[in-house]
């Protein structure tokens, strides 16, 4: 046990003086600066601890286009890889947030949208759509997170929930912006230069870089001062707001991250498509979006990759039996939730450490 | 700041002035005033529901006051989010665990140094340099911090999977992270085994004799009076008694109100 | 004098439709109370009721008969979901049980695609007659019976909360769950009994309604969201609260599709919904509880 005398300076394992008048106050109270650690303290990475591995995993998928049998298969691995980020967004205010948003689907809408009307109505390009997708969808969970994170966990559900079934509605009946019930049509694909990404082999480039950008940011995120905030709300809010964290902000900040997220994602979906419809991102969807969650792993980050793999293969592999999808899905949910909470992921922690 | 500089030369750290708490028609806290000097170790005693806890939840800033003020050093906090007020040096720690579960014991240490922190969420999706160097020096600190209470060999353990005994100490250190000037205990002794009680007595000890100032919630009668120079006693919200832990021992307004509480259970 | 028989006419759809809501956030708010959880299978037992009446109505050809038993046994549903699903939750916090709750809920819907088909099931009102019509205002007799049997239900709900020892136990459960086992109240009994009556409750609407809309399976959803609207419009967990915020929210959303537009009925009832949660948070009747951090 380290007794340093109140009047002695910090040592030097202390932190740095930081910038006011507190910290002078504060050198009194030498209980606070612990003399250095005696032993060795793993030292941050520049690449935080999962995103390695994201890269290992995206480094094998870069085989996809040359060995798919088709460019079905590929097509399924683009909207695999949408669904990550997705998937892992949501994740990040339920599982390590701890915050139930049920309009996820909605803000992956909005960035969809807000894409696919630029480049269809007004010509623009994607690579402007992209950006204005991710500032649609983030500034539409801003603006619904706003008045309902100041109240408590269900009220954002509630809030999400509302806000989700108010832009489905909309998308179906602005008709002149949104082609209604029916779809947006005229949807340009990404170009680069004069080459157009309009084929799934093509396009699915771009979305492996996209979506290995966002996974290495929400690695990062977690692993960060931030990220440990809002890992720290998800444990508990009242212990979280005793450290000086301001949980509404943090709170806010995440869910408008997690929204410009799903709305990149939607942006993607828009272009990768080249249609979009309403029932997409209507609230089952973004149900469905929660179970994924659940069941890859709440809080877990590998878990988004187990769950979107779930979300789209389970339909191939049930092609015959489609009405069963839902019960399976409700099942393993159940079971999920019942036995194993830690999800998919967590079975595959277990089984790592078991092999080991 | 010339309010601190007066509380600096009269040495409070805390000072409660007509503090009330109304709930509906029921006064969980009535008019209190007491003050907590520089380096003292004060604790705060009374029968189940005197109303200890709305009184810590005021200081901390989780509970609004009805009326009255609080002064922390010279500056008045008590409209000030709780947040705000870890900031300005205010550290605790709950009768209700409330360590986070999922993650590290060395990270639950870490967060803890939020309010000293730079970092912000440019800085977290980007990983740039200045948050990693910062980062390092946490988690130096922190694990400083682990290996006062022995729980370094436990740093990269769930801090779920912790002992009780040993999730209480990790959130004491967790507060101390905080770098605070005043700290509040609630019930730190609540739970743990004689042994475990000794230990956190001597280590709120050793803390108090590094110059930090506590105020203390505690119904080990051993504790509070090994521990405090000062102890303000109530009941039903409202003041009963001040003084040395020998003054209130004696003092007969105190024995009666204990012996009340006997006669309702 | 039209315009007084077209208001009467709304009031009274919307007083109908309204006391369906009030059922469904009735049902919400007694499983709230309990767990803290949002309960999503609330609206898959209103579709369930709908269904099964309609199947079992195919087997009795007595609509009261076909009601009577698809209620009671939505109600068994209930009990025996929180045996299967919630009871095994070994961390029964808010957030899990709102997850499991989805889980169910999933797979009440699919179970019921499954064995009574994706058709839309319906059958005839409770009356022979379909509309009367009273000094020039047309009213469904559906609708009559809807708001009758609401009533009735409320006030046996109302009795058995006041009156009974069952009742009293499962409030003295739902306001403070540690003291009520401290006095030997058993808890997770309690939450049977509440997930029963609330899917009861479910049920009811949903074999009352159907004649009015028609049921599909797929339709549990978005009624279990209108209940949870209705649930917040009256201040959530507050159980006279849901009646009146379930009323008002039926009147709403009638008189909004009327006046305004019916493409945007939903948009309405849920843009009056994020209104009521942004300014007054705790609902019309609630006290608010804002997070403190």
């Amino acid at each position: 046990m380290s007794q340093t005398a109140a009047t002695e300076a910090p040592p030097a394992g202390a932190l740095p003086a930081h910038d006011d008048v507190r910290d002078d106050a504060r050198e009194g109270t030498g209980g606070t600066d612990a003399a250095p650690a005696a032993r060795p303290v793993r030292k941050p990475r520049l690449f935080a601890r999962n995103a390695v591995s994201f890269v290992v995993l995206w480094a094998l998928m870069i085989a996809v286009p040359f060995v798919a049998p088709n460019f079905y298969v590929v097509s399924l691995v683009n909207l695999f890889l949408i669904y990550v980020i997705l998937i892992a967004s949501l994740n990040l205010v339920i599982g390590f947030c701890g915050q139930i948003s049920l309009g996820h689907a909605g803000f992956f809408g909005l960035g969809a949208y807000a894409s696919g009307i630029l480049s269809a109505k007004f010509g623009l390009t994607p690579w402007l759509g992209l950006p204005a997708a991710a500032l649609a969808g983030g500034l539409g969970a801003f603006v619904i997170g706003l008045p309902a994170l100041r109240l408590h966990g269900h009220y954002l559900a509630m809030a999400t929930l509302g806000f989700n079934a108010i832009l489905v509605v909309l998308f179906n009946e602005l008709i002149p912006l949104t082609g209604g019930p029916n779809g947006l049509l005229g949807i340009e694909p990404f170009a680069l230069g004069p080459i157009a990404l309009d084929t799934d082999e093509t396009v699915f480039w771009l979305v492996w870089i996209v979506s290995l950008v966002v996974m290495i940011a929400i690695a990062n995120l977690v692993d960060s001062r931030m990220g440990r905030s809002l890992r720290a709300i998800g444990g508990s809010e009242r212990g979280a707001a005793s450290l000086g964290i301001d949980t509404y902000r943090t709170k806010l900040a995440t869910f408008a991250i997690a929204g410009a997220m799903a709305g990149i994602a939607g942006s993607l979906y828009a272009h990768v498509n080249l249609y979009v419809s309403p029932e997409t991102f209507s609230v089952f969807p973004s149900i469905m979006l929660l179970v994924m969650v659940a069941l890859g792993g709440t809080g877990r980050l590998w878990g988004p990759i187990f769950g979107a793999a779930v979300f789209i293969a389970v339909p191939q592999v049930l092609l015959d039996f489609a009405d069963l999808e839902l019960l399976l899905f409700g099942l393993a949910m159940l079971i999920v939730l019942i036995g194993f909470p830690a999800g998919i992921a967590g079975l595959a922690d277990g089984w790592r450490r078991w092999l080991k | 700041m010339s309010g601190e500089s007066i509380a600096a030369a009269t040495g409070d750290i805390l000072e409660v002035a007509g503090l009330s708490r109304n709930f509906g028609a029921i006064a969980a806290v009535a008019d209190l005033s007491f003050k907590v000097r520089e380096g003292e170790v004060k604790a705060v005693i009374g029968p189940n529901g005197a109303g200890k806890t709305t009184l810590f939840d005021m200081i901390a800033g989780v509970t609004a006051p009805s009326s009255g003020r609080i002064t922390l050093a010279g500056e008045r906090i008590e409209r000030m989010p709780a947040h705000k007020r870890v900031d300005r040096g205010i550290g605790r720690t709950f009768q209700t665990l409330q360590i986070f579960t999922e993650m590290s014991v060395l990270e639950n240490v870490v967060v803890g140094h939020y309010p000293r922190g730079h970092s912000g969420w440019v800085n977290a999706l980007l990983r740039l340099p200045s948050g990693l160097s910062e980062e390092r020096r946490e988690r130096e600190h922190a694990m400083a911090l682990l290996e006062r209470v022995g729980l370094a060999d436990r740093a990269n353990d769930r801090a779920g999977d912790l002992s009780f005994g040993d999730r209480k100490l990790l959130e004491l250190m967790r507060a101390l992270a905080t770098g605070p000037r005043l700290l509040l205990l609630d019930e730190p002794a609540a739970g743990l085994s004689h042994a475990g009680a000794e230990r956190m007595m001597e280590i709120v000890a050793e803390l108090n004799a590094d110059g930090l100032s506590v105020l203390l919630v505690e119904h080990n009668m051993r504790m509070v009076m090994n521990l405090s120079h000062d102890i303000l006693v109530i009941g039903n919200g409202r003041f009963i008694a001040e003084g040395t832990p020998d003054a209130v021992r004696t003092n007969p307004d105190v024995i009666a109100a204990y012996l009340g509480e006997d006669e309702d259970a | 004098m039209d315009g007084t028989n077209t208001l009467v006419q709304l009031v009274i759809a919307g007083l109908s439709i309204g006391s369906i809501y009030a059922l469904i956030a009735l049902g919400f708010n007694i499983v709230f109370k309990c767990t803290g959880a949002m309960n999503f299978a609330q609206g898959e037992w209103v579709m369930m009721g709908g269904m099964v009446t309609a199947a079992l109505f195919g087997v009795f050809s007595s609509v009261g008969l076909a009601v009577v038993t698809a209620t009671v046994l939505i109600g068994a549903i209930g009990l025996v979901s929180e045996r299967i699903t919630i009871w095994p939750v070994r961390r029964p916090d808010p957030m899990t049980l709102t997850l499991v709750t989805v889980g169910l809920a999933i797979v009440s819907r699919s179970l019921v695609m499954i064995f009574l088909g994706k058709m839309p099931a319906g059958y005839s009102g409770f009356s022979g007659t379909d509309v009367i019509s009273i000094e020039g205002v047309t009213v469904q007799t559906q609708s009559l019976w809807i708001i009758a049997i609401t009533l009735l239900f409320l006030v046996l709900m109302h009795f058995f909360f006041e009156r009974t020892v069952l009742g009293k136990a499962l409030r003295a459960v739902s306001a403070d769950p540690q003291a009520a086992s401290l006095v030997g109240i058993p808890s997770s009994q309690m939450l049977m009994l509440a997930f029963g009556l609330a899917a009861l409750a479910g049920g009811i609407a949903g074999a009352i309604v159907t004649p009015l809309t028609l049921m599909t399976y797929d339709q549990g959803a978005t009624l279990g969201f209108k209940g949870f609207s209705a649930a917040m419009l009256g201040g959530i967990g507050n159980l006279p609260g849901a009646v009146v915020g379930g009323l008002l929210l039926g009147l709403i959303e009638t008189f909004g599709s009327f006046y305004i537009s019916s493409h945007f009925k939903d948009a309405i009832s849920f843009a009056v919904l994020l209104l009521i949660l942004f300014m007054r948070p705790a609902g019309l009747f609630g006290r608010v509880e804002v997070v403190k951090a």
